[in-house]
């Protein structure tokens, strides 16, 4: 045994995905012991939401994981609507449900692409950055913003679909199943890819679940567990689609289901808009300052990541008494530790990128 | 299951909990008192509660509240455990050997609260500096640059 190196990854590293940083023992090339330390992008959001209206929390929420806003905007206003006992029109459901799934597409076309920037595979990243784009756009003719969207309020979407958006997202749906073949042979059937990703990381499907991991972190590894279908919230019973598990538990299973999620979404959507009737986008009689009755309350929703909840604590004034994110990114970055001893170092990036941690949510 | 189906299959294992039950917005909420907190998570593990979604505390005034959600893939089923620790002598027993997924779920309630979990293996803070002075989230904290935003009515 030669002698232990300390090697600090970070905060600032294209690899991290964001600004962490990982303290790595490293016994020759091999690690020993990695520790993320987290907390740069800590922003108090939990904090600052007790100083706003319920309604002023909700661009907070997209500011959380900033590659799948609606994901926040949603389960946040899920937790309002539970506390106000506010009704939502179906027409906002399957609009959210549209949304989300797409979101789900571009979180996971990030996750993916950037899974192959760190094993090399930089093309691989252009064609899943090509596929987001495209969902990017349509959030961008939906509400006006690429990335921070405060789509999803109390009570509802904040606007309707604009015209001929239904035939726009059609089009991308059609043609995305066919591009996600394409990506797959690519990425996942590149020998290099394969190389770096088989056998890297290995989570058995046992710590998975005492971890507390969620979303294709747990999935990966065999947990057949996913909200959508579990939990069903919204009107995802309405919707058939299959929940795709990985079987070994390594970098690869993580990455890879990723994307036969995005195919899954996809046949969503496509029922979704097939069941879309025309109504109403937000509960009516809503009053313009919430005050919901003195309480707790708690909601969780199937995000990119994994369970997002929120739990919230009223008072019955305007504000949030207390708010709190349960995080899936910062459950499962707690896995790094476990994931990557033994490992290579640069195996250690390929871990960290499999587990697709974003720091937004991560740090809150 | 449903609700009730649950209250009756935690009544029928384990009936020392039952009068702890109650069910809010929904959901089943166990109040239990801050020393028998670790028994009552560890039976509600054994009854199959494998997953533990989200440690956290809300800063009540005079009291902190811990709060638990436990998650069932088996029974598909969610419950919260709450307890109540004093301001001044605030600790509790750390979950973590029950389940790891405490781990930073409790060190992130101890940075930000100020409650030490005893037995837990690493307390430390994890989303401020080590040197941070105070817990951000007691009601009490007090910081120059927190600027307390208008009422609107």
């Amino acid at each position: 045994m030669t002698e232990q190196t300390i090697v600090n990854i970070g905060p600032s590293h294209p690899s991290t995905h964001g600004v962490c940083r990982v303290v790595v023992t490293l016994d020759g090339e091999i690690v020993t012991h990695a520790e993320p330390i987290i907390g740069h992008l800590h922003r108090g959001i939990e904090k600052m939401a007790e100083n706003r209206t319920y309604l002023q929390v909700v661009p907070l929420t997209d500011r959380l994981d900033y590659v799948g806003s609606m994901y926040a905007n949603w389960a946040y206003c899920r937790a309002v609507e539970r506390l106000a006992g506010i009704r939502v029109p179906e027409r906002a459901e399957y609009i959210r449900v549209i949304v989300c799934e797409l979101q789900r597409i571009a979180s996971h076309m990030m996750g993916i692409g950037s899974t192959g920037a760190d094993t090399g595979a930089f093309t691989a990243f252009m064609y899943a950055f090509a596929q987001r784009d495209h969902v990017v756009e349509l959030f961008e003719a939906l509400c006006g913003a690429r990335l921070t969207y405060n789509y999803v309020r109390p009570g509802g979407v904040s606007m309707d679909l604009p015209e001929g958006w239904v035939e726009q997202c059609r089009a991308f749906t059609a043609q995305h199943p066919s591009a996600m073949l394409e990506l797959d042979r690519l990425l996942f059937g590149n020998v290099i890819a394969r190389a770096r990703l088989k056998g890297v990381g290995v989570l058995s499907a046992d710590d998975a679940v005492a971890w507390g991991a969620s979303g294709p972190t747990a999935r990966g590894s065999g947990v057949d567990w996913d909200l959508r279908r579990d939990d069903p919230y919204s009107v995802y019973p309405r919707f058939d689609f299959q929940v795709p598990l990985g079987e070994n538990g390594d970098s690869y299973d993580r990455a890879r289901i990723r994307l036969w999620e995005c195919v899954e979404s996809c046949k969503i959507i496509d029922q979704a808009l097939d069941q879309l009737e025309p109504g109403l986008v937000k509960a009516e009689g809503l009053p313009r300052l919430l005050a919901p009755r003195p309480g707790d309350a708690y909601d969780h929703i199937e995000s990119a990541r994994g369970s997002l909840g929120v739990y919230l604590v009223s008072d019955g004034t305007p504000r949030p008494y207390r708010m709190k994110v349960r995080s899936p990114a910062f459950c499962n970055l707690a896995l790094l530790p476990l994931l990557a001893e033994g490992h290579t170092l640069s195996d250690l990036v390929v871990i960290l990128g499999s587990l697709d941690p974003v720091f937004g949510e991560v740090d809150r | 299951m449903n609700i009730n189906e649950l209250r009756e299959h935690l009544c029928s294992e384990y009936p020392d909990l039952c009068p702890l039950f109650s069910v809010e917005f929904g959901d089943g909420v166990l109040v239990v008192e801050a020393k028998r907190l670790h028994d009552a998570a560890s039976d509600l593990r054994d009854l199959g509660f494998d997953r533990l979604g989200m440690v956290t505390a809300v800063d009540t005034g005079d009291e902190f509240e811990l709060v638990y959600r436990l998650q069932s893939r088996e029974m598909h089923a969610g419950i919260f455990v709450k307890a109540r620790v004093p301001r001044d002598t605030a600790s509790i027993a750390s979950v973590t050997d029950l389940w790891p997924a405490a781990n930073w779920q409790e060190r992130e309630v101890y940075d930000l609260f100020g409650i030490t979990f005893e037995g837990h293996p690493d307390l430390r803070r994890i989303l401020l500096t080590d040197d941070w002075v105070g817990h951000p989230l007691r009601k009490d904290y007090e910081d120059d640059r927190i600027i307390r935003r208008p009422d609107y009515i």
